[in-house]
């Protein structure tokens, strides 16, 4: 019946079936017009919703899969060495292998822990992974949740992490893993504050907290080209707070293996372990792709204005794969830091926010604000 | 006389005691660090060490002096040929026997060869060691053309026993000049990514200026030698003062710097290995010609006496102190090791500072744990 | 000063100490209790100002212990050696020398390990590299039935 559901939602297309990959929203109607005629309105609804929870696990699947394969070629490549290249042609299944080995792995149960919140913790960082994935803009008619404060559900939802970092590392009941969790919750609370700032810049030049309607609007252009010198500089900033947010790149003090042990998450063996380390990737990649939405236009393509002709050519690149191309531009430059850059000690890093980064925060918001009243923007 | 002996207190009741353990990846073998800290702040610093103790001093009192040549190499393994020749030195200026030119010259570009390649595999450590572990693979990159030329030469990459008493074990590999001018050339083109990823990297500069400072009356006083103590002004270099195998035909200029903090003793050892290029540049077109070994009696035996021979090695003065009573053997047999002396300073400069740099002052003196332990 | 001035003012410092011209470096020989006060005035008279502590050694002579001192002057780059030797192989105890020397602490636990010698008023008299259980290994009398193999 399912079936019989699908294809006729997809024969009631009024265009030729490629037209799809532009505009999903044409094929999810038709499909919700297809499920409320053959079934009472709240089965549709929770079948929709159970369908959509089922894309949305195997996407994070695909793409932490994918992230792991990559980081180790691209740091491998900056290294003057080839990485994985055994497993499957240029050792594409290597991740698969890594995940069944920590599936076989044993789940070592800590004497004198908290064994419930010690469970809970990957849970948590996971599940509000999943809450912020489903406020982000895939492509036109791919956003799972369409709010008017969407950009704000998703700074709000994203600072809950750091309690399954503090739950991890207080329920391990060890003296390394507490002084890891203490270190890596100070410094994802200080970040909070320049992402958040960074992206009210945004929302300023924007007029609106809408992700939808913020992708829109750079139809003309791209923020970072519309705001110039305010844009460009909350960006800067957002990518350095962003790192940070996620504990990787030159601030990953918390869990750093050559000092003390491996922070916060020492104690977690086999999938639980896989799961931080999942938890990790997804975490970049809803960074990553944040920037992508606000400063790069989403899956907006490149527009110039109003040229017509190149703007034409550009929109023949479906939109999934500009937002896909952007998002993995950005993941890029940050493994580039994280492969070059000695650490910093955590009081630097607290010092790099709370002196330098807020500041040049504050300072910048209020240039952004005066830009958008006196119109100095493209 | 009678006992005195101090009842021994480490650290206080309310600080935090950890343990770097043996195995930690950056304490560069196997040294135990008993931390205390008050908070993040390091109050005491104690070294166990004897993991590696293979009773190298008590072994050489039943060997004869080419046997001891071997143990010689795995006590300061990066700086293999410089602690072959200390031995070698010893003896042949025991016995007087005069050694040909050829011989000083190639021990002279065989220790600066050592010196070169120890100081890069120090770069690659201490990048890793402070998060930026793409230095590691860069390091060992350039390193790898240096051990290719000792193993064409003497057959073994780190562990050479090239030198014996008398010259050395057989003659240099016909490519020897060519491989070694090509590699400085290309290294030479290569030296400035070093300073390019560490040295004028903002955080690095962060991490190491002012951390871990050892004063120039606090290094005499403990003996620290070497490039660490050379980054604190003390001018300690053997081969500028008391002239050995073919350096006193060299010009070179000694690395003195005057801060004695963390980053001058990373600086002293790259600088040192834009030194060490120069002396080669300078010897290897002009090897003269000779035999590579002087005929020695089959059993060496020194007369009765004392003897104490000084070399400079990669980390600082190797001491070889030889008390003879005419047999084959030594009665005692002496080293002074670098390593050794330059530990005994680490509680000393890491007072008050973090745990993080902990780490960046421990690389920075640079230990090689078996010539601690010997 | 050249050598033999070196070796009169020393003489001058301790006249019953032993003062020979080696062949590499002079050798001062002194009683066990009265090295310290030797070394310190070694130490802080301006015309020797033995500043650094090069090497201190251990051996093992059948009626004591004899430990000898390597000492350099960074100022004027002059160079002796200084021997005491302890009254007996029961027993052996010496005067430390760390309050004049830092470097001594490590090097006179070395010799209390290997050797057996006790030093007064070390800040930290432990065993360095073995345990307590252990001899003492660079003893000439040491056995050991298991590891070590005499022909």
């Amino acid at each position: 019946m399912l079936f019989t559901t699908v294809s006729n939602a997809l024969s009631t297309l009024s265009e030729p079936w490629w037209k799809v990959f532009y505009d999903f929203s044409s094929l999810t109607k038709s499909i919700d017009e297809g499920l409320r005629n053959s079934m009472p309105s709240f089965w549709a609804v929770t079948l929709e919703m159970l369908i959509i929870g089922v894309l949305f696990l195997l996407f994070y699947a695909a793409i932490g899969l994918f992230l792991v394969y990559w980081e180790r070629k691209v740091c491998a490549f900056i290294q003057n060495r080839l990485g994985p290249n055994r497993i499957g042609p240029y050792g594409v299944f290597q991740t698969i292998a890594d995940l069944v080995k920590l599936l076989f792995k044993e789940l070592i149960p800590i004497k004198n822990a908290d064994s419930f919140l010690f469970n809970l913790a990957p849970y948590i960082v996971i599940i509000v992974n999943f809450m912020v994935l489903g406020a982000i803009p895939f492509a036109k008619g791919l956003h799972a949740i369409d709010f008017n404060i969407g950009i704000f559900y998703v700074i709000a939802v994203s600072s809950m992490s750091v309690v399954g970092v503090l739950l991890a590392g207080w329920s391990s009941n060890s003296k390394y893993s507490l002084i890891g969790a203490m270190r890596s919750g100070a410094q994802i609370v200080s970040y909070e504050l320049s992402i958040g700032l960074s992206i009210i810049t945004i929302v300023i030049l924007a007029g609106s907290m809408q992700l939808s309607e913020i992708v829109e609007s750079q139809r003309t252009g791209w923020f970072i080209f519309k705001g110039h010198i305010p844009a460009l500089i909350a960006f800067v900033i957002y990518i350095i707070a962003g790192t940070a947010e996620t504990n990787r790149g030159p601030f990953d003090m918390a869990e750093a293996e050559s000092e003390l042990t491996a922070g916060y998450h020492t104690e977690y063996s086999g999938i639980k372990f896989a799961f931080f380390y999942l938890a990790e990737y997804i975490n970049m990649f809803i960074v990553a792709s944040i920037a992508s939405t606000l400063f790069l236009g989403g899956w907006m393509p490149f527009h110039v204005g109003n040229w017509e002709g190149f703007n034409h050519i550009m929109d023949f690149i479906p939109p999934f794969f500009w937002f896909l191309g952007k998002t993995f531009f950005v993941i890029y430059l940050i493994m580039l830091f994280k492969w070059t850059f000695p650490r910093l000690r955590i009081d630097q890093l607290l010092t790099l926010e709370w002196k330098y980064l807020l500041p040049i925060n504050l300072v910048n918001v209020l240039i952004m604000a005066f830009i958008v009243l006196m119109g100095w923007h493209f | 006389m009678e006992e005195i002996i101090k009842e021994v207190v480490v650290g206080e009741q309310e600080d935090y005691v950890i343990n770097m353990g043996p195995q930690h990846p950056s304490t560069h073998g196997v040294l135990r660090l008993v931390v205390s800290l008050r908070g993040e702040i390091v109050k005491n610093v104690q070294p166990h060490i004897g993991y590696i103790h293979r009773g190298i001093e008590k072994m050489c009192e039943s060997l004869t002096y080419p046997q001891i040549i071997h143990l010689t190499d795995r006590m300061d393994y990066l700086s293999a040929s410089i602690n072959n020749e200390a031995v070698c030195l010893a003896v042949e200026n025991a016995l007087e026997i005069d050694i040909p030119d050829r011989i000083k010259v190639i021990r002279t570009i065989m220790a600066e060869l050592t010196r070169i390649q120890s100081h890069q595999l120090f770069w690659a450590s201490y990048g890793m060691d402070l998060g930026g572990q793409t230095c590691y693979f860069y390091g060992l990159r350039d390193r790898e053309k240096v051990l290719d030329i000792f193993e064409e030469t003497t057959g073994g990459r780190m562990i050479v026993s090239y030198n014996c008493p008398g010259g050395l074990m057989y003659d240099i590999h016909p490519n020897f000049q060519k491989r070694v001018k090509e590699f400085i050339k290309y290294f030479r083109s290569v030296l400035w990514e070093y300073d390019a990823i560490l040295t004028g990297n903002v955080i690095f500069r962060e991490r190491t200026i002012g951390i871990g400072k050892l004063s120039l009356e606090d290094a005499i006083s403990y003996g620290v030698t070497g490039p660490s103590g050379r980054a604190s002004g003390f001018s300690c270099d053997i081969r500028k003062h008391e002239p050995y195998s073919a350096y006193d035909r060299v010009k070179f200029n000694e690395v003195l710097y005057k801060e004695g903090d963390t980053y001058h003793r990373y600086l002293a050892r790259v600088e040192e290995m834009r030194e060490s290029m120069n002396i080669i540049e300078q010897l290897i077109d002009n090897i003269p010609e000779g035999p590579y070994a002087v005929k020695m009696k089959p059993v060496i035996k020194l007369p009765e006496g004392e003897y104490f021979q000084k070399v400079e090695t990669v980390r600082g003065e190797l001491d070889v102190f030889i008390v003879s009573d005419g047999n084959k053997n030594p009665y005692r047999l002496k080293f002074r090791s670098p390593n050794f002396v330059n530990l005994g300073v680490l509680n000393h400069i890491s007072k008050d500072f973090k745990i993080a740099d902990l780490i960046a002052i421990a690389g920075s003196l640079d230990f090689v744990i078996p010539d601690i332990d010997r | 000063m050249d050598r033999t001035q070196l070796g009169e003012f020393i003489k001058s410092l301790k006249p019953d100490a032993t003062v020979i011209e080696g062949k590499q470096f002079i050798e001062v020989t002194v009683a066990d209790t009265e090295l310290h006060s030797l070394a310190k005035k070694l130490r802080e008279s301006e015309e020797t100002w033995f500043d650094f502590l090069v090497c201190l050694t251990g051996v093992d002579h059948s009626n004591g212990f004899e430990v000898v001192y390597h000492l350099r002057s960074t100022r004027y780059g002059h160079m002796i050696v200084l021997k005491t030797r302890t009254s007996g192989r029961e027993k052996p105890v010496l005067n430390s020398v760390c309050d004049i020397w830092a470097t001594a602490e490590f090097h006179e636990r070395e010799v209390y390990d290997l050797l057996g010698v006790k030093f007064n008023n070390h800040p930290d008299l432990r065993r360095l590299f073995l345990d307590s259980s252990w001899g003492f290994p660079l003893r000439k009398d040491y056995v050991d039935d298991v590891n070590i193999v005499t022909k």
